[in-house]
């Protein structure tokens, strides 16, 4: 499988990257970040640009920063990276979880943040946690700098309202409003997958972020990835929780609810799974990514500070 | 534009060559160089058969261009054994890398295909984390797919690997 042949620039900033996009405009050129994404697609004929603009090693573009409550997390940051970033553990647990389950060791040291969410394939694992943590997705073009909000950037079938010639360079995660300044209120996140065990994307993936204050949750985020295309939120989950006892019962209803504003005929079908299948499993995922968020957020449960295969060297696991 | 002068640092020796921007780096590495090592097997990026180090970190070189890697620093399964001492049968045992070794006293091979991606992964997750449990080991090995043993002595093999690495480590200590 080779792929066909095209033209190659390497970008050695975000501004040269900008102008290489623009020279190339009449052309049908492509961003090339991890390349992860991309190559598979060239190698299989699915994708077949003239020109790739490599920004692989725009190391300006590979960071997490602490910026006022937000945190920043560069375009080209890779998963790999996330995993070792405690504060995105405990600032954006949906988040990091969420990038902790995309693909293997190998792809996880080159593959990118922001090219799994400029790539939006509907059943990746990134874009649920983008939609619960309310991120901001900053882009770079021949007209300077655009905010887009997750919740308008993923457009369906692979598409997003990125335009033409521009770059994604950051993902700006907001601190949930816990309200540490004293109110008592505690903050949870958590994703959890349905793996396909061939593919390694998510048949049904859930992200959730929930806020816990005198025992009622009184902010409560829920999305999922690999069920509806784009990506999106679930209204009916957050609204059945809000306000509700931070309980089993209140999941369970909640969960009950997942389905509902959701056209199954129009649900992710492929060779993995049908649409019919993702619908039906849904709510049990959703309870369970609720369920752990919740226990994270009430203590009953701790968040973690790395990925599962990321252990530290004394994780006094099972040794045989 | 299509064509590229790249220089690559493969097991230490300065490498250069012209590539296509379409090469692979797993082809630059067997036919352009002739390091056989990284072997294809899916091309999709999920058997790690072609796995290799690069600046350090275990990557898939069939879903990376050769020009991505231009100035990197490449090792492959050939640069884990030390080159001397491969004289006999006996030296050439001694010469393996401790992970090697343990992939041959474990059984952790039938016919060595997806050997060498599993030894390159093998020696990054054990880099980062020396007393690995089993199911972290599992865990790490997720994208090396094995078409003939199972799994059960690769994971021997790493978890006796990782011993032999740390009983190194500590003998070492001190020099
Ligand atoms: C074996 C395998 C298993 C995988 N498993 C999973 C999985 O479990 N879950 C999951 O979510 N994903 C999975 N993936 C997909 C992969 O992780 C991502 O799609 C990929 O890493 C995207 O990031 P990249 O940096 O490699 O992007 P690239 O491949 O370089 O680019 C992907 C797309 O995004 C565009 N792009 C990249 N960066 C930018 C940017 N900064 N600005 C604008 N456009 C940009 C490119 O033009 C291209 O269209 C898997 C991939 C492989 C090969
Ligand atoms: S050949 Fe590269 S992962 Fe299979
Ligand atoms: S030993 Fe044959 S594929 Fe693993």
């Amino acid at each position: 499988m080779f792929p066909p042949q095209f033209g190659y620039r390497r970008a050695g900033s975000v501004a040269e990257a900008v102008d290489l996009l623009a020279e190339f405009s009449d052309r049908d050129a492509r961003v090339l970040a991890g390349g992860h994404g991309l190559l598979p697609d060239l190698k299989a004929g699915r994708e077949a640009p003239d020109v790739l603009v490599d920004v692989g090693g725009v190391d300006d573009l590979r960071y997490v920063e602490a910026e006022g409550g937000a945190t920043a997390v560069g375009a080209l940051t890779t998963y790999a990276d996330v995993d070792e970033n405690e504060r995105l553990w405990s600032r954006a647990t949906a988040f990091a979880e969420a990038v902790s389950h995309v693909g293997d060791v190998q792809i996880r040291n080159r593959g990118t943040v922001g090219g799994n969410l400029a790539q939006a394939d509907p059943s990746a694992d990134p874009p649920a946690a983008a939609l619960v943590s309310e991120a901001t997705l900053v882009a770079r073009g021949p007209d300077g700098r655009r905010d887009i909000d997750a919740a308008d950037f993923f457009e369906g079938d692979g598409g997003t309202t990125l335009r033409d010639g521009e770059l994604l360079t950051e993902v700006r995660i907001p601190a949930v409003d816990d309200g540490s300044e004293g109110s008592g209120a505690t903050a949870g996140g958590a994703y959890h997958k349905e793996t396909h065990p061939a593919s390694g994307y998510a048949l049904v993936g859930v992200a959730a972020a929930v806020v816990v204050e005198d025992g009622d949750v009184t902010d409560a985020r829920v999305a999922v990835n690999g069920v509806t295309d784009p990506p999106r939120r679930l209204a009916p989950v957050e609204a059945a929780l809000d306000g509700a006892p931070a309980d089993a019962e209140s999941v369970e209803a909640a969960a009950d609810r997942a389905t509902e504003d959701i056209d199954p005929g129009a649900a992710v079908s492929d060779a993995y799974a049908s649409g019919a299948y993702r619908v039906e499993v849904l709510p049990v995922h959703v309870r369970r990514s609720l369920e752990t968020a919740l226990d994270r957020a009430t203590g009953a449960a701790a968040t973690p500070t790395r990925p599962p295969h990321r252990p530290a060297a004394d994780d006094g696991g099972d040794r045989r | 534009m299509y064509e590229h002068d790249i220089t690559l640092t493969v097991n230490g020796a300065t490498e250069e060559l012209t590539v296509e921007s379409r090469t692979l780096l797993v082809h630059a590495l067997r036919d352009g160089l002739g390091y056989t090592g990284p072997n294809v097997g899916c091309e999709s990026g999920k058997c790690g058969a072609c796995t290799v180090h690069l600046d350090g970190d275990a990557v898939k070189s069939c879903t990376l261009l050769a020009v991505q890697a231009d100035g990197g620093a490449v090792t492959t399964v050939e640069g884990m054994a030390t080159a001397d001492g491969a004289d006999g049968p006996d030296d050439a045992a001694d010469a393996l890398h401790p992970i090697q070794r343990a992939f041959h006293e474990e059984h952790g091979l039938q016919c060595g295909y997806c050997t060498p991606g599993m030894v390159m992964t093998a020696a990054q997750v054990l880099e980062e984390n020396p007393d690995p449990s089993r199911e972290a080991i599992r865990a790490s090995l997720k994208g090396n797919i094995c078409r003939c043993t199972g799994y059960h002595n690769v994971v021997n093999a790493v978890e006796s690997a990782a011993d032999s690495l740390r009983n190194l480590d500590s003998s070492t200590e001190g020099e």
